[in-house]
């Protein structure tokens, strides 16, 4: 009897609210919109990390951060950790990875990363498989680099690649350029023609993929795109779907410039210090940008088309649908979709990522259709889960067990599966060190409330922290961490978050390039 | 930021004369530094070429084998300044400290060459310390 084949697709940097199903109005999302209506919708799923290689390390490995060992952007997910893939394979499942890998640095001129060298020599890595996958094809946001995306352009359409944004500067930063009409950093007028963008052609070669297997054949793909993840240039021919002087600004950005302060003022000081152009924590951020020149329209215009981009997706992954009931595996397959961090779109008068851990950046998208012949019963799960759950998920549709090596467990189908099995709490955690300023944050999600602990760094003196009450505050603008009347309540949360803390990776992993 | 300084270092069960025999001697980088496929040294230039075929052009700066410091510039166009700094100290009980510091404009290449030579740094004491163990 054939197993239920696996269908993930991972976006980048998507925030909740960009999905229809999750009341998003900006973006017209009627593939994944189907996907949740007759599967389950999460309403409350959080990364490990907000930022992508130890988010993604944990998708793939099952664990948290500190365990596997990649704590920030730069640091190499080794290559012999342990792989869902991997599991998959071993147990008779083809695999594949299609789309961005990001388990490895980007920024390699010596070429020393594996994920970075295996597009010179094909889509087969040497010895069968990488990280448990046996069929690889990689792209990540732009058209330079050594990844397959990048190497087709270059053989089949190398007039185009000069037209797509320059992700990093002369000075190999993070680009704070824009030349859409706003000005705003990361946008651009990209001429590329729909077809030949990433977001296609991931598409195109998971149908590839899809097409090389037999009938009777157990798979499980890892579709992965860029995508909606900055820079903004989707193909200019789609920009006009979205006027972007139409854009209602987001509920969690003031156009009061007091009012922004205010409310930044009241979290840890790296929130002013960031937001005045004062310090920079972080690579994943334009270094020559600040946050506090961010103007209406370019909130509006960064938003536009970052819905634009979520429509591609959505619409791609409608053509991999397509072709998976053209194969008759329709009621065969399980889609689990989601994205690997949210993003700051105008919150708090902010845009990209960092060390803040609120919804914009921990709220995700996270879909799961289980295959039809499973027989399971739409829902809406608003307990707390994380990334960490989806291994052993795919793990139980495979008919695995779940090795002991995965910390999380597999996704509750219901609340009540949830309380069952006693999915109470999620925790996020951040730690950077880059050029001398050292942000270390730990942060549990549970009953409503978000609470962030501070450890000893740069700008941090180890007592500060953040605490929102989700319901009455769901922007978190007010800090409840020294409100007296919520003592009690923060103690509680801090106990259950250090008593939750996994086990760290042996021996540190040191951080080999930026990104 | 403009400039970045990022070290990594290392501690070699081997007498520092014999990690300074290689470390030392630019022509042998290859044997060491993963990502650098070959090295031509003419003096005191040298140029290596990484595993991207990307050629690096070197200039020595100082190669000093009494106090085993060896120092390079790279004189290739993506930075304004860059210089490294490879350090062997002799910790007295037949084992070494390598460092390798890294300084550059931009600051990010300062990383991409420390964070390479970190790894690299584990290699040759991976190296090194297997040569050491009995048969």
């Amino acid at each position: 009897m054939p197993r239920r084949k696996i269908l993930f697709v991972t976006t980048d940097q998507q925030r909740y609210d960009t999905l229809g199903c999750n009341g998003g109005t900006l973006a017209s999302t009627p593939v994944v919109d189907a996907i949740a209506a007759s599967g389950i919708r999460y309403e409350r799923a959080h990364p490990q990390s907000v930022v992508c290689m130890p988010s993604r390390a944990t998708m793939l490995t099952g664990q948290y951060p500190t365990t596997h060992g990649v704590w920030m952007n730069g640091v190499p997910l080794p290559v012999n950790a342990p792989s869902v893939a991997a599991v998959l394979h071993r147990a008779g499942y083809h695999t594949a990875l299609i789309g961005k890998p990001h388990f490895e640095p980007f920024l390699d001129p010596f070429l020393r990363f594996a994920e970075n060298a295996i597009a010179q020599h094909g889509t087969t890595p040497s010895g069968g498989t990488h990280r448990g996958f046996e069929h690889l094809e990689f792209a990540t946001h732009t058209a330079a680099g050594p990844l397959h995306y990048s190497r087709w352009l270059l053989a089949e359409h190398p007039e185009v690649i000069g037209g797509f944004y320059s992700v990093l500067d002369s000075a190999l930063q993070v680009n704070a350029a824009g030349d859409g009409d706003t000005g705003a950093p990361q946008v651009h007028v990209n001429p590329v023609p729909r077809e030949w963008y990433h977001t296609d052609w991931v598409a195109d070669r998971t149908i590839a993929w899809l097409d090389s297997l037999g009938a009777d054949d157990d798979w499980f793909c890892w579709m992965s795109f860029p995508d909606p993840h900055h820079p903004w240039d989707p193909p200019q021919s789609e920009v006009g779907r979205i006027d972007w002087h139409e854009v209602p600004l987001p509920p969690g950005y003031s156009t009061d410039a007091s009012d922004r302060e205010r409310i930044i003022d009241d979290k840890p000081r790296h929130w002013r210090l960031w937001y005045d152009g004062e310090l920079v924590s972080n690579y994943e951020a334009p270094a020559e940008w600040v946050p506090a020149t961010l103007t209406p329209d370019q909130v509006r215009e960064v938003n536009a088309r970052n819905a634009v981009e979520c429509e591609l997706i959505d619409e791609a992954l409608g053509r991999v649908l397509a072709r998976i009931d053209e194969r008759g595996w329709g009621d065969d397959v399980d889609v689990v979709f989601t994205t690997d961090h949210g993003e700051l779109q105008g919150d708090f008068g902010l845009l990209f990522k960092g060390p803040y851990h609120v919804d914009a950046l921990m709220r995700l998208p996270l879909v799961w259709r289980p295959a039809r012949s499973a027989g399971a019963t739409a829902a809406v799960v608003r307990s707390p889960v994380g990334l960490i759950d989806l291994a052993p998920t795919f793990c139980t549709i495979a008919g695995l067990e779940t090795p002991e090596w995965m910390q999380g467990q597999a996704l509750p189908e219901t609340d009540a599966d949830a309380d069952e099995r006693s999915f109470e709490r999620v925790l996020t955690e951040w730690d950077s060190e880059l050029f001398g300023v050292g942000v270390h944050v730990r942060t549990i999600t549970r009953g409503g409330w978000v609470c962030s602990a501070y450890r000893t760094g740069t700008v941090h003196d180890g007592t500060e922290g953040e605490l929102y009450d989700l319901e009455d505050d769901p922007l978190q603008q007010h800090n409840r961490w020294n409100d007296p009347a919520c003592r009690s309540q923060r103690d509680d949360l801090l106990a259950d978050l250090w008593d939750n803390q996994p086990p760290a990776h042996e021996p540190r992993l040191q951080l080999e390039a930026p990104v | 930021m403009a400039r970045g300084s990022v070290r990594r270092e290392v501690r070699i069960k081997r007498p520092a004369d014999e990690v300074w025999a290689i470390v030392g001697d630019p022509a042998r980088v290859q044997e060491w530094f993963t990502g650098i496929d070959s090295s031509t040294v003419d003096g005191t230039t040298c140029v290596v070429t990484t595993g991207s075929g990307l050629p690096m052009p070197e200039e020595i700066v100082t190669n000093d084998p009494i106090q085993r410091r060896f120092q390079y510039r790279i004189t290739a166009g993506m930075f304004n300044e860059h210089l490294s700094t490879i350090d062997v100290v002799d910790l007295g009980d037949g084992t070494s400290l390598v460092t390798y510091a890294a300084d550059a404009d931009p600051g990010t290449m300062a990383l991409i060459i420390a964070g390479a030579a970190g790894s690299a740094l584990l290699e040759l004491r991976d190296r090194l310390e297997v040569q050491e163990e009995p048969r």
